[in-house]
């Protein structure tokens, strides 16, 4: 007790002597940029390198180098561990001086990372995690929330498909934080909408082989079997469904995390007719097709842009101009991150929104069915449109946010 | 009840790939004493090569059985005249890097190409489909994984054990030069040896490349789960290492009944409990 006070002075001390010395310093043009992320393993395609491209086309795009700004991005590999990602935060605040860190897949990491930041003051535009509890019990003044929570995820998905009939649910949960909070979320959303569940299962991070689960899943008779995981996890998971009958059964899957690159590995013949929530895709209108055919032409293995890319891009174009308009960087993460908040976000690929207190970025989510073979134009035409879910109906509402920010 | 059952029946597909893997790892383990660490990336080496010949030659599954293994076959046998010869007689502990570091650097091409997410590749039209055994439905395509890995498994078996060419290749391994007396040539015995070891890993990959995504992370998965196999076996054993891999697939299966978030350690738990009791496998002889 004695220690944890002593290291509370302590922090405080430090914290306050950070604070004096910023406030002293006079505002520079340089900016730093980590992109972090599991740029190896499951999670890679659809953060991963992709992130480091998608800032590095936010960096040329907001014109801040012809204005004299100097802004660097560097990138590193987190594994999925909470504690190499804190660990690399930690460092690229304290040696590296990095201002802002973006991506960060993986839940767990995420919120790790989250804590970090928040005791650096440094800034976390976060769009490659899913759990809605980043803007929740665990938000900071340092965290912005960007693309898609559990939230989103469960609202959409979940009550679509429990109001079209779908009234029981058996969930195969990916065993870490993301998976629990999607789980809770669309539990939540499936009661809501007059549904029950009936039991599920939970599986280890990176599962190559689901049939263990997909036969539990099957025997519990439940008309929807929710995947609470996401990337390889889920398209294992769905490529075996399809093996073991569970679709030509009778019973639905329900993907409830499904990214463009999980689409095209699966291929159209296994994923067609999957319903599943996403708030960014390319072929949406002009603008984001232009994006994603300039993203593929950059990128390596040239896939399209997912909505996680596209959160990097759009979120770091948002603090370029939270910059612009505090006429430099003050290097607090704190004061920036209050000054993006007064500004309404409008970018070309989410189009216009805001940013609420509590760090959560609001704007339209959609409701997409996968094409089958037939009805796709070419490479890449993957999605159409169901339904359009309002900024306002795709995240959790303020009143309900759990946010100790919120609370005067 | 069933449901057990199920579960039971689905351990014994896993293990079929369990043990075809633990197999070409306890090959070339017993013949040429390399911890072959680079296996994981072999077999995944044996999906991509189904998927290419697919893809850009518009051949099939079935032909793809045969070329693939032999393609990553040669592939192995290239690795072995140029880097892993000069490892005999060194300790263990140098092959085991060097083959790691393979493995890693085979990865890393593959992800830098096609990513992480996998590509799509689908079982064969005369496998589709199931057939429901009252207590769970049976895709035809993993019954025919475990009966064809079980054969290839006992063939392999019976080449090392029970032919001239295998008791060549197990008095090469006691006293090569000996043996050399006899008019063999041995280092070109210890690369076939390899090669046909590789190859065991590239045909469990073309089998798994149905049921699992073609990807470039697929075998560093499966690798360490094959390596705990092999140890519980005894390093080297060829029957041991076949019986362990099924045995460790139904009882990985049966954990993922009765507690899954432990299915993916129990595994090692075992390696641990084994390893405590004695040391050298279950079928290991003392070295």
């Amino acid at each position: 007790m004695k220690n944890a006070i002593s290291a509370l002075l302590l922090g405080t001390a430090l914290a306050l002597s950070a604070g004096s010395v910023a406030f002293a310093q006079t505002l520079d043009k340089t900016v730093k940029i980590g992109a972090l992320s599991d740029q190896s393993g499951l999670y890679a395609d659809l953060g991963g390198p992709g992130s480091t491209l998608a800032a590095q086309m936010a960096v040329e795009d907001s014109g801040l180098t012809a204005k004299g700004w100097k802004i660097d991005i560097i990138s590193g590999d987190h594994l999925n561990k909470p504690d190499v990602g804190a660990n690399i935060a930690r460092q690229w605040f304290d040696v590296d001086k990095v201002d802002v860190i973006v991506d960060v897949p993986n839940s767990g990491v995420a919120l790790a990372v989250s804590n970090v930041v928040k005791e650096k003051n440094g800034i976390l535009l976060d769009s490659g995690a899913g759990s809605s509890d980043l803007t929740n019990a665990q938000c900071t003044p340092n965290t912005i929330h960007w693309s898609y929570d559990t939230y989103t995820l469960a609202h959409g998905t979940g009550t679509a498909l429990a109001k079209a009939g779908g009234d029981s649910w058996f969930f195969l949960t990916a065993d870490y934080a993301f998976g629990a909070a999607l789980e809770r979320d669309t539990t939540a959303a499936v009661q809501a909408a007059g549904g029950k569940v009936i039991g599920g299962v939970k599986h280890p991070l990176g599962t190559s082989d689901f049939s263990s689960f997909l036969l539990q899943a099957q025997a519990s008779k439940a008309k929807i079997i929710g995947l609470a995981n996401a990337g390889a996890d889920t398209t294992t998971a769905i490529k075996q469904a399809a093996e073991f009958g569970i679709t030509t059964g009778g019973q639905k899957l329900a993907a409830l995390l499904l990214f463009i690159t999980d689409v095209n590995s699966l291929g159209l013949n296994t994923a067609q007719g999957l319903n599943f929530t996403e708030t960014f895709y390319w072929d949406m209108n002009d603008q984001t097709r232009a994006f994603g055919k300039r993203f593929q032409a950059r990128m390596k293995n040239h896939n399209m842009p997912t909505m996680v890319h596209a959160g990097v891009y759009a979120s770091l174009m948002h603090y370029f101009k939270a910059l612009e308009a505090l006429g430099g960087n003050p290097h607090d993460g704190a004061k920036v991150v209050a000054k993006m908040k007064e500004i309404p976000t409008d970018d070309p690929l989410f189009g216009k929104g805001s940013i609420e207190p509590n760090g959560r970025t609001i704007h339209p989510a959609y409701l997409f069915e996968v094409k089958k073979p037939s009805e796709s134009k070419g490479p890449w035409d993957y999605y159409k449109l169901v339904a359009t879910i309002p900024a306002s109906e795709a995240f959790t509402p303020l009143d309900k946010s759990t946010c100790p920010l919120l609370k005067k | 009840m069933q449901a057990l059952y199920a579960q039971l029946l689905v351990g014994l597909i896993n293990g079929s790939f369990y043990a075809l893997l633990s197999l070409g790892l306890a090959v070339i383990f017993g013949m040429l004493n390399i911890i072959n660490f680079a296996h994981g990336a072999l077999y995944m080496m044996g999906a991509f090569v189904a998927y290419f010949l697919l893809n850009l030659f518009n051949i099939g599954y079935w032909p793809a059985l045969i070329i693939a293994p032999v393609v990553v076959g040669i592939f192995g046998m290239i690795l072995e005249r140029t880097m892993l010869k000069w490892l005999s007689g060194l300790d263990h502990l140098y092959g085991l890097l060097l083959t790691f570091g393979l493995a890693l650097i085979i990865q890393g091409v593959f992800q830098n190409f096609f990513g992480s997410s996998g590509l799509p590749y689908s079982i064969p039209d005369e496998l589709k489909g199931g057939t429901n055994l009252g207590f769970m439905y049976l895709p035809i395509y993993r019954g025919w994984v475990v009966v064809f890995s079980l054969a290839v498994c006992l063939l392999t078996w019976y080449l090392i054990e029970r032919t001239r060419l295998g008791a060549n290749l197990r008095a090469a391994t006691e006293n090569p030069t000996l043996v050399r007396a006899f008019g063999i040539n041995v280092p070109r015995m210890i690369t076939l040896t390899y090669g046909l070891g590789v190859g065991l890993a590239a045909l469990a990959g073309v089998l798994s490349a149905p049921i699992n995504q073609v990807r470039p992370l697929m075998g560093a998965n499966v690798i360490i789960v094959v390596f705990a196999v092999v140890v519980i076996g005894g390093m080297g054993s060829i029957m041991g290492s076949i019986v362990t891999g099924f045995a460790l697939g139904v009882i990985e299966g049966l954990t993922k009944y009765f507690y899954p978030e432990a299915s993916n350690t129990v595994v090692f738990v075992l390696m641990v409990l084994v390893l405590l009791v004695k040391p050298t496998g279950l079928t290991g002889r003392a070295a």
